[in-house]
């Protein structure tokens, strides 16, 4: 793409690609985040190529490989242009018969539609898909219509237009003003008023600005920020050039984890043409503005994605975080003034800037605007991400756009704010989703993981599971962290052993003081959230394990005991023939039994049985 | 590694010091892990303490000064796939290998290794093999898809250690 | 000069000074493990907890990383204190049962028997020593590795750090002493480190007195000494 001067010929060169483009022309669309790579998305592509190819139609139809559409649990996913047909689970022998029939002859293949759980209606539109229809997909709905790697295709759907707005008719104090007035709040975990950040870090004394996007999503089962930046890194893009220029910097950083390799490379590729047409890099749009952005990989640390830990990373040192004494804004990324902004934050920035305060107020409940974009998962239909309108309850989330609880499962909580926050019992459910209500029930919003547990999931063990994630992480500097995690984990473990004892729970909830009143920085401070939460909604669980000796989910070892119902068993000895150490016996045509004493509980065995024949006590 | 391809990686960066976290990544994906010469080389050219260089080696979960497997397995043990049974996989594994975290099997073949959320949710409990992932992992098809592995590289006589 | 006040007495401090030095100096008793005057204060062992007001806002902090500011009020003994610091205690015992100065803070501070499973470290990772080496010496020979539990103090890869000058300075300043040097006729020994220097001997009384890798260092990087200082000991120059 040629040198992009000034305004005027950025709407040059947007006309001339709409211009170029035809609407009604057909495009196969195939979703290529990473979970789809995981459904082997990129053999499916390549299936489709070839096919047009054999049939001649690779000038009359399209083939565009786009970031991720959200609905994960049924990818790979083709959705087919203009008319929005939706076919999921598309697997390498469906391409020709989509080709043949569908583009060429109009026809709709109903097995590749998605049929409603419940009715079993064939639904054929993408926007009728009851997990899309309840959804609100202002950031994360372009993400369908984009290739990622196509500055192109970005333009095309206006990209850049604000970023022009903001260079030639706004200054600073003004855009900040905006932000401040939009209400929109970090999206990251701590839900800090952008707009404030902004101007305290402009106001700032320093030479230089820095800004920065924290993409060092850690939370397990969160995968928001991965899938924005690899399906749309633009957005994130324009919403720091904004940013920069509000505040005055110059220099700008996207530090992305580690374990993402493809949000690494799309955003790079990005930065690449960005700077092929000038719209980063010196004088940008002719207007004067200079600014430009670096790519850090994480290390592999979940104390890393702490503004000053990721700082300190940056600089290259471990990340150790340092106390907040004096503000990041202050003297952040070398001493100096700084922003960070998590990746959905700096995406929701030219959302506002193009359809105004008004409109995005208009979003969302009294202190939390705008939407929220979740990850959906664990023992949920519809696992993917989710993007709600701030306001929308937790029950309409799971339920209406979720798909509800898989099998005969009942639902029983559900974690929010990943180890950072809390469990959310199934009494809690119709509380509205936003920054402060999931605060006052001892949670957080955090960076949107959303994971759903039904009565097959032990509240105990969630806690074990947090604690034992957070002592790992934990940098090991201050003593309350690094010593408080270990040992709540130690007695978590002791009481998910059925070793627990009276008195246990009161220390937990002494130590969990500690640890959040004295320890350095976030992660320590809020490490005890997990447990706390449990504890309030669960205590009767967590008693059951301490006096009673019993995991009433059936998931701790060495409380249960896995016994084979002798009406149900078929005697088809695949139990058998999977069990690790030996505990089934059985004859041919005998129901079999399994050993309690050489069991492990591996688990194997349940799987396997297509009778539902193990029982769990 | 050689001490000119260590050069290059290191002009890469401008030889400047806050880039060592990225020139170790690329040290080790060519490498497989942090051999000691290559870093006590590094702390020479840039002048910068060998403490320094291991702190950060030792830090960040993604480097191994160890030899790593020519199969890299890593289990995910985020939240959603601990709550479809991760926990169960990965036990599996650690006794079909005869391994534990961060360590590789006798035969050089495997090393085990968990991480915190692939964000391929939909998938879980998911297991990735090299660059190859299996979904919906049961403990019972652990077995099964190692010695998918174990086929691909056959054991060769007389391999050093 | 910063006027503010440490538990209702008024006080003064310097621009970058922290609070806990300038209670220190003003006689106040702030137990305190990972911090030295002469070092970068490090806030790792959380113990010197004090609260300070700035504002209408009072928060539990540090003292020894909080810079002294104008008309701020600071106490040193409230039962938010008290009990932070109990557990502090309580933590670090229960790591370290056996070692003297967490047991004199223990009963200084009435912590009884920790109530976790006790570990037999001697290390309380407050990050003195290589602080030291680093700040004061300048040899980093030692560091931090690995991180969370598994954290520890050493030398890369664990075994004989190969710029170590055996000065002893890590030995001086750790609070637990589990840092000790071995001397024989002939080598000196950081024992925790395992760095043994053979030591050169004076060539006026004979006796050794300093490691030739550590003599060499600092011939090279101080200048303007006559060659034969570095021949002689302390005693005997």
């Amino acid at each position: 793409m040629k040198r992009i001067n000034n305004p005027q010929a950025l709407e040059e060169i947007r006309e001339e690609i709409v211009g170029s483009r035809d609407p009604d022309k057909p495009c196969i669309t195939i979703c290529s985040g990473t979970g789809c790579h995981a459904f082997g998305c990129e053999r499916v592509t390549e299936a489709f190529e070839a096919e047009l190819k054999k049939q001649g139609l690779e000038e009359r139809i399209d083939i565009r490989t786009t970031g991720c559409h959200g609905f994960c649990e049924r990818g790979p996913i083709v959705v087919i242009n203009p008319q929005k047909i939706f076919y999921q689970r598309v697997t390498l022998k469906d391409t020709e018969e989509i080709v043949s029939e569908t583009l060429r002859k109009n026809n709709i293949i109903d097995r590749l539609l998605y049929s409603h759980p419940q009715t079993g209606e064939k639904i054929v539109k993408e926007d009728d898909v009851p997990f899309y229809k309840g959804q609100m997909r202002i950031i994360f709905g372009n993400n369908g219509n984009i290739d990622p790697t196509s500055i192109e295709d970005y333009l095309a759907i206006g990209g850049y237009k604000a970023l022009s707005k903001v260079l030639t008719d706004l200054s600073p104090p003004e855009i900040i003003d905006m932000i401040k007035k939009s209400g929109l709040r970090g999206r990251g975990g701590g839900g800090f008023p952008a707009g404030v950040k902004w101007e305290s870090c402009r106001n700032a004394p320093g030479d230089r600005h820095y800004v920065i996007c924290n993409a060092d999503e850690g939370d397990p089962g969160a995968y928001m920020d991965r899938s924005l930046l690899e399906g749309n890194p633009h957005s994130v893009l324009e919403g720091m050039m904004i940013g920069a220029y509000a505040i005055g910097s110059d220099e700008g950083y996207i530090y992305v984890r580690n374990e993402y390799p493809l949000a690494v490379n799309n955003v790079s590729i990005a930065i690449d043409q960005l700077r092929e047409c000038g719209l980063l890099g010196e004088n940008i749009l002719g207007t004067g503005f200079n600014f430009d952005i670096k790519v850090n990989r994480g290390g592999g640390a979940f104390v890393c994605g702490e503004s000053t830990a990721l700082m300190a990373s940056i600089e290259g040192q471990a990340g150790e975080p340092r106390a907040k004494h004096i503000h990041t804004v202050e003297s952040g990324l070398w001493d100096k003034p700084t922003n960070l902004n998590n990746v959905e934050t700096w995406a929701n920035v030219p959302l506002i800037i193009n359809k105004g305060v008004d409109w995005y107020t208009s979003i969302g409940t009294e202190t939390s605007k705008g939407t929220k974009i979740f990850s959906l998962v664990g023992k949920v239909n519809n696992t993917g991400l989710v993007e709600a309108p701030m306001g929308m309850s937790i029950r309409e989330i799971v339920y209406d756009i979720g798909g509800g609880i898989p099998g005969n499962g009942k639902l029983k909580a559900v974690q929010t704010g990943g180890p950072s926050g809390g469990c959310i019992p199934e009494s809690l459910i119709d509380i509205p989703v936003d920054f402060d209500r999931l605060t006052e029930v001892g949670s957080m919003m955090g960076s949107g993981g959303m994971i759903v547990m039904d009565d097959t999931t032990c509240m105990v063990d969630i806690a074990k599971y947090f604690l034992n994630f957070l002592k790992d992480e934990s940098c090991g500097k201050c003593t309350t962290c690094r010593e408080g995690t270990r040992r709540m984990y130690e007695i978590l473990d002791i009481i998910t052993r059925g070793e627990g004892k009276e008195g246990d729970i009161e220390l937990l909830e002494e130590l969990s003081w500690v640890v959040s009143e004295v320890s350095l920085c976030a992660l320590g401070q809020t490490a005890p959230n997990p447990v706390l939460s449990t504890i309030r909604y669960f205590r009767d669980e967590y008693n059951a394990h301490i006096k009673d000796k019993r995991c009433p989910a059936g998931v701790c070892k060495a409380l249960i005991t896995y016994s084979i119902d002798e009406e149900k068993c078929t005697a088809c000895g695949k139990c058998k023939r999977v069990c690790p150490s030996d505990a089934v016996t059985g004859e041919k045509k005998v129901p079999h039994k399994i050993d309690p004493e050489k069991c492990i509980r591996c688990g194997a065995c349940i799987t396997e049985c297509k009778f539902d024949a193990i029982e769990v006590a | 590694m050689g001490p000119q391809a260590i050069d290059r990686i290191l002009k890469k960066y401008d030889y400047e010091h806050f880039a060592i976290i990225a020139m170790l990544q690329d040290l080790q994906d060519k490498e497989n892990y942090l051999p000691e010469k290559d870093l006590e080389y590094i702390s020479e050219r840039l002048s910068m303490p060998l403490t320094r260089i291991y702190r950060i080696a030792t830090f960040y979960n993604a480097f191994s000064l160890t030899p790593r497997g020519k199969h890299l397995i890593n289990v995910c043990l985020g939240t959603a796939c601990h709550v479809r049974g991760a926990a169960r996989v990965l036990d599996r594994l650690k006794m079909a290998l005869g391994i534990d975290v961060g360590e590789m099997t006798k035969d050089r073949l495997f090393s085990l290794e968990t991480v915190n959320c692939l964000g391929s949710c939909a998938l879980g409990p998911i297991v990735v093999i090299g660059n190859d992932y299996h979904g919906q992992m049961t403990p019972a098809r652990v077995e099964s898809t190692i010695k998918k592995y174990r086929k691909k590289s056959p054991r060769k006589k007389d391999e050093k250690d | 000069m910063i006027k503010f006040t440490i538990d209702g007495y008024e006080v003064e401090g310097e621009k970058g000074q922290n609070v806990l030095q300038v209670a220190l100096d003003n006689g106040f008793d702030i137990p305190h493990l990972c911090y030295h005057e002469t070092l970068k204060p490090y806030g790792a062992c959380r113990l010197c907890q004090v609260e300070v007001t700035k504002g209408n806002r009072t928060r539990l902090t540090t003292s020894c990383n909080y810079p002294v500011l104008e008309g701020i009020s600071v106490q040193t003994d409230t039962e938010r204190i008290t009990r932070a610091r109990k557990m502090v205690i309580e933590l670090l015992l229960a790591r370290c049962p056996d070692v003297p100065i967490v047991k004199d803070l223990a009963k200084e501070y009435s912590v009884g028997e920790p109530r976790f499973k006790l570990d037999n470290d001697d290390c309380i990772l407050c990050g003195l020593c290589e602080r030291v080496c680093r700040e004061v010496v300048g040899v980093d020979a030692i560091t931090f590795l690995g991180r969370g539990s598994n954290r520890k103090v050493g030398p890369p890869l664990e075994i004989n750090p190969k710029t170590c000058i055996a000065c002893g300075a890590c030995v001086y300043i750790c609070p637990t002493n589990c840092i000790k040097l071995e001397e024989t006729e002939s080598e000196r020994t950081i024992v925790r480190w395992g760095r043994t220097l053979p030591m050169k001997k004076c060539t006026v009384c004979g006796r050794s007195f300093a490691p030739w890798f550590q003599l060499d260092y600092f011939s090279k990087i101080i200048e303007g000494i006559p060659a034969d200082f570095w021949d002689k000991c302390v005693d005997c120059r």
